[in-house]
């Protein structure tokens, strides 16, 4: 699990360009949205595709990222139990 | 009773840097088939998390819409108006590969939305919180004119007092291989300046001009812009018609335009317009910019601000000399430009007193 | 120009009709012409629907006679055979060179149907070559123009799915001061892979029938139209004792500023832009007879539009409908085609239905009209928004 974890928080650097962060810059219950690392409904987009393209999962309704998406902990969990690759 | 359009502010990013005080003395003539905009830092700027997403062309524009702004001392305006030949290149070249090489799976929306031609004028509108008109030209070599004339009419039509005009246009990798392709652009390795053009196409460049305009004068107003003409195409007889009648509907004769400015790019077909236009002003300092910017839709904004300077300062810097003559009193200064024997436009300008 | 600027000719090709006719006879019998793409490949073949005008390329080559080494792209195509269609309805002489013509146009994919179809191709294929400068969006506003025969003031405007309704305005304008006396405005925009699957990265692609103003909406379906007016002065009305199909009485555009893609909750872009047409046409809402919607049928743009109304209108919302879901998003073209079927609503008097209505949305108490309805129009109000925030306004009077 927490090899995943900061697997992905890699990815999220990465396909987000956080340029200026760190894969230690964030926190594993840190908001992904809004207050925290300050992500919009475009990286939620972003987010899906990652999901899909990275652990097989397809979600069709963007409402469905909200809870997924909270934090890397949430995102990690999510991946983990529903993840086909 | 018409207002006034005063040019109060410039800003650019260009080949030659950014715009400045001096910008015409320390200048590097281009020589390249493809010379990038050399690029400012932009972290003072745009926040991280705006910028993350950005390419140059955004960039670029937020950074020389935002000089203009500063120079004419304006923090909201009535209107952005911005012109683009090509758009947003990168994003746009970046989905459409993705597309075509994924086969359609695993898009992501960023370069999509981005791919828009009008977002550049919504980025700035975005940034300055400005909920007011935001017009976006794309329309080859007259992008940046359609621009400056709508300017124009909203500040006559007093729709607006402020307002923030600018071009902007990038070089992305597969559109300009094949603009290669078929020797609009001079190949790979050709090392011509725009005088010595020997090969066929001309040397491009990217880079963003914006201008802040405004109904009233200030004591470092550069020039007022009298009147914007656009035709999209004219055989080179056909030229002294155009410029004599623009003229004419303005009350002035060729003997009252100071100086001129043009828009040879080197190219071996098509520069003869611009030579027939000099044949009508052939007593007349003659100005010249493309060798500094490279062709792009959009270079004849530098152009306007080349000519704003000229009036602002009363002389010609010898970098963007044309022929010999001088002048002491620079009045009126008209801008010719054309791309391929299309999109042909005049634009007039007139000194200020401040 | 008491009334406005006068509209003296129109055109239109759209997925339902290819005639001004046509569309009018769709528009009454409640015909969609929303289907699955034909015309190229796309793997999103069966999880779209699409409003899509069932000419090929060459199909529309060959009704404009057009030389076989053309360098049209589907953009410039359908944006010739609407703008001759409006020069033709007008009885416009485009030989004769009495009066200053000018051309806007609009788009936002340009030669994108070319440009998909061949970007690898170009180097192994020197015949295709001359579709390399197609690519440009103005140069679709040139093939129009040479092929109307047009030779003045050519520009084209894109400000995404608002583009149209600018084009309009800018003509106006041009007219107004007294630059040109007659304008041909509107928009063209083909189908292409680039904004089918652009508009599926923001999920917001329907996979059924779209459903604007509906509680259950799941977002748009795109299309492909053109249409163009023609706007004249009153000098030529007068003088060539012009038939007046409708006059453009005011109009007004205004940026949300508020997020790249989305609309503001409380639709303040296009709230202000109303405001601004209602100003310049000293017009006020209970003028107003019907509004054609934007409606696109996304979440987003349908609860923020309907609040705009609200603002605006009151209690005393007009009739109102959205036409998307008979054609489609048409992007650049939609506020063009939407301008026909509001001048069309005017000639008629009559109110076209907003298709697929069930529920109403649970934010608001607005029902969109659902019938086709018969009352006398006198005014009506167009709205198209765009990214980038983009949001304007139209407003069409009886002439």
């Amino acid at each position: 699990m927490e090899e995943l974890k900061e697997e992905l928080k890699g990815k999220i650097i990465e396909v987000l360009n956080l340029e200026d962060i760190s894969v230690a810059d964030i926190d594993d219950s840190d908001a992904l949205f809004g207050d925290g690392l300050g992500l919009d409904s475009i990286d939620a987009l972003e987010l899906i595709v990652l999901l899909d393209k990275e652990y097989g999962i397809k979600l069709s309704d963007p409402k469905q990222g909200k809870s997924i998406f909270e934090s890397v902990n949430t995102m990690a969990d999510y991946i983990a139990k529903n993840r086909t690759k | 009773m018409k207002n006034p359009c005063y040019i109060n502010g410039i800003g650019a990013v260009n080949a030659q840097g950014i715009w400045n005080d001096d910008p015409f003395a320390h200048i590097t003539e281009i020589s390249n088939p493809l010379t990038m905009a050399m690029q400012p830092s932009y972290k003072e700027l745009i926040p991280p998390a705006m910028i993350r997403r950005m390419s140059k062309g955004i960039k670029m524009g937020i950074f020389a819409s935002q000089q203009a702004l500063d120079e004419a001392a304006m923090d909201q305006v009535d209107a952005i108006i911005t012109g683009t030949g090509l758009g947003c290149l990168e994003d746009s070249e970046k989905f459409l590969k993705n597309v075509l090489d994924n086969d359609e799976q695993f898009l992501t929306p960023t370069s999509f939305i981005q791919s828009t031609h009008n977002t550049v004028g919504a980025q700035i509108a975005l940034r300055l919180g400005c909920k007011s008109y935001n017009f976006t030209y794309v329309n080859g070599a007259t992008s940046f004119e359609s621009a400056l004339l709508d300017a124009l009419m909203q500040i006559e039509s007093k729709e607006a007092n402020q307002v923030l005009v600018g071009g902007i246009d990038e070089i992305a990798g597969r559109t300009f291989a094949l603009k290669q392709l078929v020797h609009e652009v001079k190949a790979d390795g050709a090392v011509e300046k725009l005088k010595d053009s020997q090969s066929p196409g001309v040397n491009f460049g990217e880079g963003g001009t914006f201008f802040a305009l405004n109904t009233e004068k200030r004591e470092n107003t550069y020039a007022q812009i009298l009147e914007v003409s656009i035709l999209n195409k004219l055989a080179t007889e056909e030229v002294v018609d155009f410029v004599t009648s623009f003229l004419t509907r303005n009350q002035l004769t060729l003997a009252d335009v100071s100086a001129v400015v043009i828009g040879n790019n080197g190219d071996l077909k098509y520069d003869i317009y611009y030579t027939t236009f000099c044949t009508l002003f052939a007593n007349q300092p003659q100005i010249f910019y493309k060798h500094l910017v490279g062709q792009s839709d959009v270079a004849s904004a530098f152009g306007l601000a080349a000519a704003a300077f000229v009036l602002k300062k009363q002389i010609i810097p010898k970098t963007i000399q044309w022929n010999a003559i001088k002048l002491s009193e620079l009045k009126y200064v008209l801008i010719y430009n054309q791309y391929l024997g299309k999109d042909h436009s005049l634009t007039l300008l007139r000194h200020v007193e401040t | 120009m008491q009334n406005g600027v006068a509209i003296t000719g129109m055109g239109i090709v759209s997925a339902i009709g290819n005639t001004v006719a046509e569309n009018l006879n769709s528009l009454r019998n409640a015909q969609n012409g929303i289907t699955q793409v034909d015309n190229f490949d796309t793997s999103l073949r069966d999880k779209v629907l699409v409003g899509e005008i069932k000419l090929s390329n060459d199909q529309m080559i060959e009704k404009l006679q057009l030389p076989v080494d053309n360098s049209m792209t589907r953009t410039g195509l359908l944006g010739a055979l609407a703008a001759k269609q409006a020069i033709v309805s007008a009885q416009i002489d485009m030989v004769s060179n009495n009066y200053r013509t000018g051309l806007v146009s609009s788009t936002s994919v340009g030669g994108m149907d070319i440009t998909e179809k061949y970007f690898y191709a170009y180097e192994n294929n020197p015949e295709l070559h001359r579709y390399i400068a197609s690519h440009d969006a103005g140069v679709s506003s040139q093939h129009i123009a040479d092929y109307i025969g047009l030779k003045g003031f050519v520009t084209t405007i894109s400000t995404a799915c608002s583009s149209a309704a600018n084009a309009i305005m800018l003509g106006a304008q041009l007219i107004k001061s007294g630059r040109l006396d007659r304008v041909i405005v509107g928009g063209t925009d083909a189908l292409s892979k680039f904004t089918l699957n652009g508009f599926n990265t923001l999920m917001i692609l329907s996979d059924t029938y779209c459903r604007p103003f509906d509680q259950n909406r799941k977002g748009l379906n795109l299309g492909e139209a053109a249409a163009y007016l023609i706007l004249e002065s009153d000098e030529i009305v007068l003088k060539e004792n012009k038939k007046v199909l409708a006059y453009l009485s005011g109009y007004g555009n205004a940026n949300d500023a508020f997020h790249q893609t989305a609309s503001s909750e409380n639709g303040e872009g296009a709230y202000l832009a109303m405001k601004k047409a209602f100003n310049l046409a000293g017009l006020s809402p209970r003028d107003i007879d019907y509004v054609n919607a934007h409606g696109t049928a996304t979440p987003n743009n349908d609860l923020s539009e309907g609040h705009a109304l609200i603002r605006v209108f009151g209690e005393q919302v007009p009739a109102f409908s959205s036409t998307k879901a008979y054609t489609g998003h048409t992007l650049a073209a939609a506020a063009g085609i939407e301008a026909v079927y509001s001048i069309l609503a005017l000639q008629n008097d009559v109110i076209f239905p907003n298709l697929n209505f069930e529920t109403p949305m649970g934010e608001f108490q607005l029902l969109p009209q659902t019938r086709l309805l018969h009352q006398s129009v006198n005014h009506v109000l167009s709205n198209s928004f765009g990214f980038g925030g983009n949001c304007s306004t139209l407003i069409f009077s009886k002439a």
